[in-house]
């Protein structure tokens, strides 16, 4: 859900300096992007259209195609654009099924880990109620990690069952990195359609589309600096899911919609920026988020860091804890009424935080998945934001913890 | 403008308040007050269905996406924090499970009363507590003087009878901005404010039990349990499929296919869960002098121990009447000045002085 609080005209809200500790929520646009989108807002033309106007418009999406593919290792003709993740995860999850079940109706498996977002989540169990497929939920270690061999093990003797695997690149809630190489050159071996979310991963590690051997991987611009509404599936040549959407056919024949000019323009333009500041970003934020976590383990040394340590299988802007005792919504409640915006990290019913799936899968019981908290640095993340959390996290849980759990 | 009570000698004095927010006029216009009193107001919306997803039309109740949504809009308005507060579980054993095993026992619940008791001014208000709010304010049409409950400025809106199972602590964290208005001014307000819950039409029924079906409502969860109906002389008249659907003074659906010898209507007198028997007979037989309650609440007077005149109320909405009240142990006694009639066990006997509630009670027998 991220951070859902009101802000209106009361005296303690009216804080100008908010200090913003949930990138992997959404990301502040980069100035160069909102001027590009903007620019591009007063163009008019519509990219499918044949005439002058038309071109122009074309030519920009065109651009920002080659651009985004640079940027992820794809050829141009691999990016389908989309409306953001989700709608690539749906496209990427059911298309494939429906494609793979067509043409081959024993493939009826859908390999899912059990720590996806729900835009995987949900799209695979829609396919186990509705179309038919049986979905083998991947389990994860501890840290959250998928290792090769439990692939391995799950498509087992049957390869000639399974329609796909998806396994993301990131979690968004718990930062753990999958080795997703490996995961896709086992499913590879077995001639598996394989894709992968890497919306959080494609904005902090290098996330090379043909290196990687994967061969659907879905990006969305608003967690890498770009606006909300843009995102894409990068689609190997030769694999063709059966469309979600249908109409005009613009994407590839398995996309349809006209294309949102301004909003592609933008995410190409951050795409590129994140691409070309990425390790040196990513350096500066591990040392501020290794600070975060050496702040907070000091104010309050029975909270748990979970998810993979900091290092090379952890995304370099994430930190999460779980705080015994504590309810994850007063947590960031508390938070949140001193101006730190920071998410439990967990799907929402009506506002109501459930415990998340992902920290119940790295065998989390429910008391420790229902108190825990995610903080996500960025490009705007200084060390002020995370002396300003230290400052304060220590009060905070001891407050919430007298509210216990409810 | 009203002064907001809650305040200790009604001086002026900044609170941190929760505002509870149902997604009605009400409790939004309770909390806007909250604001303009000069108050520190965070909002919350009390999911308190375990399974919210629907939206529907007609009756309202508070558990809707559509209700998060309005309360959600209302605190943007108004210019709080807003947050959704999960006490479905909470709900679920302390007023759902309460009003099922209530009717199981051939008793009446009111289980607003019991989610005033239990949810609002004490899950809710521990947890505020604890995270470092003062009070709780909701859009109850009643008033606090000094830490003691009287009825509404409106009489026809007045709910200090569902307040009045409050104790001393809670009324001492509890504030009814509302409690000096109509609902017509209310409405008025709301509109002024640009609340666009303004004619948002009012709650009637039983939150839980969004189609108002209460009969259906408890035979799926108490099942099929046939008894006889029958006279006071033991005359079976007839049978029904759950003695949980009937209550004291209840007329209609008897299906007693015989008409009484005199030809004058019949209601319930008595109700035995255990047997299932269900008795009827003429109106005076309802006539009620004493009442016996339970668990007691002081909150207006020193605990009665010898008898104290006053006037007693047993249900929403009912009429006040005079009475001498005493307690005798745990329980307490009233004997009323004249008979009254539908009189209904676990229903809350409430003892006023004039429009100050002094104390309350459960009515577990009547005589």
């Amino acid at each position: 859900m991220g951070y859902s609080g009101s802000t209106g005209g009361s005296p303690r809200q009216a804080q100008d300096c908010l200090v913003y500790l949930d990138h992997a929520a959404t990301t502040p646009m980069l100035p160069e992007a909102i001027a590009v989108m903007t620019a591009e807002l007063a163009q008019l033309g519509n990219p499918s259209s044949l005439h002058n106007a038309g071109r122009r418009a074309r030519r920009v999406v065109e651009e920002s195609r080659e651009q985004i593919a640079e940027a992820y290792g794809a050829r141009p003709s691999e990016v389908v654009f989309t409306s953001g993740g989700t709608e690539a995860d749906n496209l990427a999850v059911k298309g494939l099924y429906w494609a793979r079940r067509a043409a081959d109706p024993r493939r009826a498996r859908v390999l899912v880990a059990a720590v996806e977002h729900h835009a995987v989540l949900d799209s695979a169990q829609w396919l186990a109620a509705h179309e038919g497929a049986e979905v083998d939920w991947l389990p994860v270690d501890a840290t959250g990690e998928l290792p090769a061999e439990t692939l391995t093990a799950r498509i087992g003797t049957a390869p000639d069952t399974v329609a796909l695997v998806s396994v993301m690149w990131a979690n968004n809630e718990v930062g753990t990195i999958q080795p997703i190489a490996d995961l896709a050159a086992v499913a590879r071996e077995y001639k598996i359609p394989f894709h992968t979310d890497a919306v959080q991963a494609a904005g902090q590690v290098a996330v090379n589309f043909a290196a990687s051997g994967v061969d659907a991987l879905t990006i969305t611009g608003h967690k890498i600096g770009g606006p909300v509404g843009a995102g894409a599936l990068l689609l190997a040549r030769g694999i063709e899911p059966v469309p979600v959407m249908h109409g005009g056919g613009q994407e590839r024949d398995v996309r349809s919609g006209t294309l949102d000019a301004p909003a592609i323009a933008a995410f190409a333009t951050a795409a590129q920026i994140a691409v070309k500041r990425r390790d040196e970003e990513a350096a500066r934020l591990a040392g501020l988020r290794d600070d975060l976590i050496r702040q907070v383990m000091a104010a309050v040394p029975d909270a748990i860091l979970n998810g993979a340590p900091p290092g090379p299988g952890r995304l370099p802007a994430n930190a999460h804890f779980s705080f015994p005792g504590c309810e994850g919504d007063a947590l960031l409640m508390l938070l949140d009424a001193k101006g730190i915006a920071c998410s439990t990290g967990s799907a929402c019913t009506a506002g109501v935080a459930q415990p998340s799936h992902v920290l119940l899968a790295m065998g989390a019981d429910e008391a420790r998945a229902r108190g825990s908290l995610r903080f996500t640095l960025g490009t705007t993340s200084t060390p002020a934001d995370v002396a300003a959390l230290g400052a304060v996290i220590g009060e905070v849980v001891d407050r919430a913890r007298r509210a216990g759990k409810s | 403008m009203p002064a907001v009570p809650g305040s200790p000698d009604g001086a002026a004095m900044t609170m941190r308040v929760l505002a509870a927010m149902s997604g009605g006029v009400d409790s939004a216009v309770a909390a806007a007050r909250a604001v303009d009193a000069g108050h520190e107001v965070t909002g919350v919306h009390l999911a308190l269905s375990s399974n919210p997803r629907s939206y529907r039309s007609g009756a309202r109740g508070c558990c809707t996406l559509e209700d998060a949504r309005d309360a959600r809009r209302a605190a943007d308005v108004i210019g709080i924090p807003f947050y959704v507060w999960d006490m479905a579980e909470r709900f679920d054993a302390d007023v759902v499970a309460d009003f099922v095993a209530e009717y199981a026992r051939g008793r009446t619940p009111n289980p607003c009363l019991r989610c005033n008791e239990k949810i609002k001014f004490a899950a809710v208000l521990d947890r505020a507590v604890a995270l470092g709010f003062d009070a709780v304010c909701t859009g109850h049409y009643a008033r606090l003087d000094n830490g003691r409950l009287r009825r509404s400025a409106d009489a026809a809106k007045d709910q200090s009878y569902v307040l009045a199972v409050l104790n001393r602590e809670q009324l001492a964290r509890a504030m009814f901005p509302l409690g000096d208005s109509t609902k017509e001014e209310v409405r008025a307000e709301a509109a002024r404010r640009g609340l666009a819950v303004a004619s948002k039409p009012d709650s009637h029924d039983v939150c839980f039990i969004p189609d108002g079906d209460t009969r259906g409502f408890l035979a799926g969860r108490l099942g099929s349990a046939p008894g006889a109906i029958v006279d006071q002389d033991g005359t079976v008249l007839g049978s029904h499929d759950g003695s949980y659907a009937f209550t004291i003074g209840q007329r209609k659906g008897l299906r007693v296919g015989t008409p009484a010898g005199d030809g004058r209507p019949r209601y319930v007198l008595d109700i035995q869960p255990v047997s299932g028997t269900v008795t009827v007979g003429p109106a005076e037989s309802l006539d009620v002098r004493e009442i016996t309650g339970q668990r007691p609440v002081w909150t207006g007077c020193p605990p009665p121990h010898g008898p104290h005149g006053c006037l007693v109320q047993v249900r929403a909405h009912g009429e006040a009447l005079p009475a001498q009240a005493a307690l005798d142990g745990d329980l307490l006694r009233i004997r009323l000045a004249s008979a009254t009639r539908g009189v209904a066990p676990g229903q809350a006997a409430v003892l006023y002085d004039g429009d100050a509630v002094l104390g309350s009670a459960t009515i577990t027998a009547t005589a």
